[in-house]
């Protein structure tokens, strides 16, 4: 079990805002975490850090022992191992569904279209969409646009999937779909990191879950330390009301 | 029957018939002039709007940065003094300077197609920067987050989007184009308004040339905004698409075409 991604005392600030506060935590292969707290309390940009879609104020992002911003590998070439499923899709409107998952293929990883193809049907299939292939995104329900999106993401290769509240803008008859897909990735092995509402997700299929508060770690654990006995006041308080609707 | 005697009617097909020749030819250079500007138009203003819309790299050295700022002064510039100064201006600054100061005679073409299309580029290189900036930034997100770097995001993704974006206003400035090469005529352009002029003086018939003149101008720009919209509709592709199954799995809660047997609630 090596370790993936190490996140060493990361900050970041916007102005005199301050949005994280030295965030430390490790991922190895297989973990699947879950990035878990009440809105604004920094876990998108946390993401966002991680992918470097943001600039870290201070602190590393350390992908296999090597620091990402410090030109030690390149932006490109991280991203490239670092899938990312996004709130809103960002699925290319231009290209159709198959296209989408072939385009970074042959662009970035200079695979040749039967290869691409061949691997992005593999994905469109495992996510359900492979009927799909000749429509484009605006032809597609939310659901159906993050599957593809998490196909285009694998197809990739990635060594880890970053999601981003993946099921935020569904409706609750979507949110299944996709959380399907996501339970059978993580039982397959797939190194995931999870930012989340999705109390039940977190708490069934996490290996690891971290509860962010006020743009720190406030506490992190195993899914059953967080959930069935927290310690933190302010971790108990927020998954009161979750308890309370189960 | 001399011209005097003529009804307006008789008159206009007069005109059309004496000078069907020098109509057709002004109408061709018109045309030539303004298809061959908007696409050259088009292209320095894809290549401006593009520097213009270039961040430089956190990581870029001083020195890169320095340039790419220093080329994008240029180009506004360049952009404000041919957007902001009439046309006709400077037809004759560019035309008669280069004979003056530099003793080049650049011929009715060259002159022609030089001015229109740096003109053309002007504008065109605003309305390139609006549709880069006008395309979603989840795009670009999206296409970094799998490893595209600036050219390819551009390339595969954002351009064909602002392109299809900012299609209207290629056709506005094509349809501009063909009126406005009637300021050529200053610089001795022979296309279709100053073959007007030319008829219009041989005969003293300005009111029936002018209609003549102006049917043919609007039968252009008519034409040119149809087949504009046609393209923009060919670019958007079929409304529809063709599931590539029968598997009733592909039905899902998105589709609420089909009913399921069995897969009510999802």
């Amino acid at each position: 079990m090596g370790e993936i991604l190490n996140i060493n005392h990361l900050s970041k600030t916007f102005g005199t805002n301050v949005v994280l506060t030295d965030i430390d935590f490790n991922v190895n292969t297989g973990d699947v975490t879950t990035i878990i707290g009440a809105s604004g309390s920094g876990k998108s940009t946390l993401l966002r850090c991680i992918n470097l879609l943001e600039t870290p104020t201070s602190g590393d992002v350390i992908f296999h022992g090597i620091k990402v911003a410090d030109g030690g590998m390149s932006e490109e070439d991280y991203r490239a191992k670092v899938g990312m499923v996004f709130q809103s899709f960002n699925l290319f409107n231009n290209h159709t569904v198959l296209s989408n998952c072939m385009l970074g293929q042959i662009r970035v990883l200079k695979k040749s279209k039967a290869e691409a193809k061949e691997q992005a049907m593999k994905y469109l299939e495992k996510v359900g969409m492979a009927p799909y292939i000749n429509a484009k995104p605006a032809q597609l329900s939310g659901g159906q646009k993050q599957r593809v999106a998490i196909a285009r993401a694998l197809a990739m290769d990635p060594e880890i999937l970053l999601f981003d509240e993946p099921t935020s803008a569904l409706d609750p008859e979507m949110v299944g779909e996709v959380l399907e897909v996501m339970k059978k990735l993580a039982h397959e092995g797939m190194t995931m990191l999870v930012v989340t509402h999705e109390m039940s997700f977190a708490r069934d299929i996490s290996s690891h879950v971290v509860f962010m508060a006020d743009g720190k770690i406030e506490e992190e654990g195993s899914s059953s330390d967080i959930f069935s006995n927290p310690k933190s006041p302010r971790t108990k308080e927020f998954l009161t009301r979750f308890r309370e609707d189960n | 029957m001399t011209i005097a005697d003529m009804s307006f009617i008789q008159r206009m097909i007069y005109i059309v018939q004496t000078y069907s020749g020098s109509l057709l030819k002004g109408t061709g250079v018109t045309m030539a002039i303004a298809i061959i500007c908007t696409a050259l138009g088009c292209l320095i203003g894809f290549g401006v709007g593009i520097v213009q819309t270039i961040e430089p790299k956190r990581s870029a050295s001083p020195i890169s940065k320095f340039l790419i700022k220093f080329v994008k002064v240029i180009l506004s510039i360049y952009v404000e003094f041919f957007r902001g100064t009439p046309m006709m201006l400077q037809a004759a600054f560019i035309y008669y300077g280069a004979s003056q100061l530099f003793g080049i005679n650049m011929g009715m073409w060259k002159a022609a197609i030089l001015i229109v299309s740096i003109n053309t580029g002007a504008y065109m290189a605003e309305t390139v920067r609006g549709g880069i900036l006008s395309v979603d930034i989840g795009q670009t997100e999206g296409a970094k987050a799998i490893g595209m770097n600036h050219f390819q995001t551009m390339t595969s993704v954002i351009l064909p989007q602002a392109l299809r974006l900012i299609m209207p206003q290629i056709g506005n400035n094509l349809i501009i184009n063909i009126k406005d090469t009637c300021v050529l005529s200053i610089i001795g352009t022979v296309e279709l308004f100053f073959t007007f002029k030319s008829i219009s003086g041989a005969l003293y018939t300005y009111f029936e040339a002018a209609t003549v003149t102006l049917i043919i101008y609007f039968i252009l720009t008519f034409t040119c905004s149809r087949i504009m919209r046609y393209l923009e509709t060919r670019m958007d592709g079929p409304a529809n698409f063709d599931l590539a199954t029968t598997d009733t799995l592909a039905y899902t809660s998105g589709l609420n075409s089909a009913h399921v047997p069995g897969r009510e609630r999802l």
